[in-house]
């Protein structure tokens, strides 16, 4: 059985001299009995879904369903690529990325929830800016997902990944923990500093409520992913500097489990507090839902 | 503690913006067509809760009308799943409703045939894109097909449930879990097996031939990535 704690995961790791990435692999293979190329090539279909999701709403302006959202992306990228921006190319085309998928699963199109469609725009533009940056080979993708993976399963075991339990912070949180972590692998950080990563990530978004308007997958969360993203990357660079995380990753993730635990019903998915009820919100839901 | 496979964590591959109300209405729509087993011809959604209230803006509908397709939860077409339909001739209404104290995602599937006959579907979508049915023609149940699932009505007499596993040891088929539902001793019983391996047609055929089955079907989970 995969370790149940960040201090078990990194334990293992040390024991036996490999990333995260390798042991998550190892430990898919004994678990699903499938072959070792079997297991990555699942993760490679994976990456491909995220490359087009990614950039497809980049390429085209798409509508969510509701009409309420689209059309953000293709604005970050045709700004990115103007060359004049404050925080740089690299950050601006990131941004694209994130609010590409996430328009992309708004309209009904194809995704990768990771670990939720809700977030599905954070771990595939941290991933592809990140190796695009450091030129890395589509193997290292794949495995930086493994790592990505590895750290959601302890964040799973130990808390929850469903905003209904436990608000954002459980969703565009554990997706940017997971996303920083994979980063600070890929650029040969140690097991524990991807989850210093994850730590910091996680207490930097600690109590976000999911508020969603009308009740849709579409505001606040498309540009909580984009925010999700520039934590997941500006942490990991934070880590690799020397910075450490006081609180230990498993002591962080039961605090966001409490936390979400003592959230109200009503800042949990249920689109009955925070943003979802403001005046404007409430004017958007009855013009979605006018006919019904 | 749960254990979760990678592909928990990262993936499924699907048509958004919701694993529980799209993902998962698919998913209930496909296995509940399944369960129908014919040429449906009308279907209509008895829509609860959340289902009921979000399912326009979620693409709920759509997910619906895809699955009763047969389409998966990761098919491009899911959102064009009404022109199908219509292409097909396949009625589809919703209509949002209140069937008590159930999950807030469920739906009541009533699928008209091509023989005229009429199937009651009832389930859940309980997040992440799994699902629970619950309830066939009014007989009580419950299976997530998340494993290779056998459903059977037979007629309830002694030796029915040994014949369907002798059938499974011959063909080196493991029983996960069984789960038997009846009307009453010797009226029809409802047999909801799950397995660890796939159930084939050849199996299911075997299975079909025993002399007290009613109707057998086999649901086996769908493999992501077909596409």
């Amino acid at each position: 059985m995969f370790a149940s704690s960040g201090e078990e995961l990194v334990k293992i790791c040390n024991d036996n001299h490999i990333p995260i990435w390798e042991y998550a692999i190892r430990e898919e293979v004994i678990r699903s009995e499938a072959s070792r190329p079997d297991v990555i090539e699942n993760m490679r279909r994976t990456l491909h879904v995220m490359m087009d999701s990614s950039t497809y709403a980049q390429d085209q302006q798409v509508t969510s369903v509701s009409g309420l959202i689209g059309g953000d992306a293709y604005k970050i990228k045709m700004y990115a690529d103007k060359g004049i921006t404050l925080t740089g190319g690299f950050l601006n085309r990131a941004m694209a990325r994130a609010m590409s998928s996430s328009e992309v699963n708004a309209a009904m199109g194809r995704i990768a929830a990771c670990p939720t469609a809700g977030s599905c725009g954070i771990l595939p533009a941290v991933i592809l800016s990140a190796g695009e940056k450091l030129d890395k080979a589509e193997d290292e993708l794949i495995n930086a997902l493994f790592t990505a993976s590895g750290v959601g399963i302890i964040i799973a075991k130990n808390a929850t990944l469903s905003g209904a339990e436990g608000g954002c912070q459980a969703e565009c949180g554990s997706a940017a923990a997971m996303a920083s972590a994979a980063v600070v692998e890929m650029m040969g950080g140690t097991p524990e500093q991807a989850l210093t990563a994850a730590a910091i990530v996680i207490k930097n978004i600690l109590g976000l409520v999911c508020d969603p308007v009308a009740g849709l997958v579409e505001v606040p969360c498309a540009k909580r992913n984009v925010a999700g993203t520039v934590s997941a990357l500006t942490t990991a660079d934070l880590v690799l500097s020397g910075v450490s995380s006081k609180i230990p990753f498993d002591e962080v993730v039961g605090a966001m489990y409490k936390v979400g635990r003592q959230m109200p019903v009503e800042l949990r998915e249920t689109a009955q507090g925070g943003i979802a009820i403001t005046p404007t919100a409430l004017k958007f839901k009855k013009e979605i839902f006018k006919d019904e | 503690m749960r254990d979760y496979s990678v592909f928990d964590i990262v993936g499924p591959i699907m048509i958004g913006p919701s694993s529980s109300h799209t993902a998962g209405a698919a998913r209930l729509a496909k296995v509940a067509a399944t369960i129908a087993d014919g040429k449906i011809i009308k279907a209509e959604f008895l829509l609860h809760g959340s289902f009921a209230e979000t399912y326009k803006g979620h693409g709920t509908d759509k997910a619906l009308a895809a699955g009763i397709l047969a389409m998966e939860p990761w098919d491009e077409r899911l959102k064009d799943s009404f022109k199908v339909a219509a292409e097909q001739g396949i009625e589809i209404i919703f209509t949002p409703t209140d069937l008590g104290e159930v999950h807030p995602n469920t739906v009541k599937f009533i699928l008209t045939k091509e023989d005229g006959s009429v199937s009651n579907i009832t389930g859940s979508s309980i997040g992440g894109g799994n699902i629970l049915i619950f309830d066939i023609d009014g007989q009580e149940v419950a299976f997530t097909g998340k494993n290779p699932t056998l459903l059977a009505q037979y007629r309830d007499l002694p030796g029915v449930i040994s014949k369907v596993s002798s059938v499974l040891y011959e063909e080196n088929i493991n029983i996960a879990n069984m789960r038997v539902y009846r009307d009453g001793k010797g009226k029809t019983a409802t047999m909801a097996l799950e397995a660890d391996s796939m159930i084939t047609e050849t199996v299911t055929e075997k299975i079909r031939n025993i002399k007290e089955m009613n109707s057998v079907q086999s649901i086996n989970p769908v493999v992501e990535g077909v596409f």
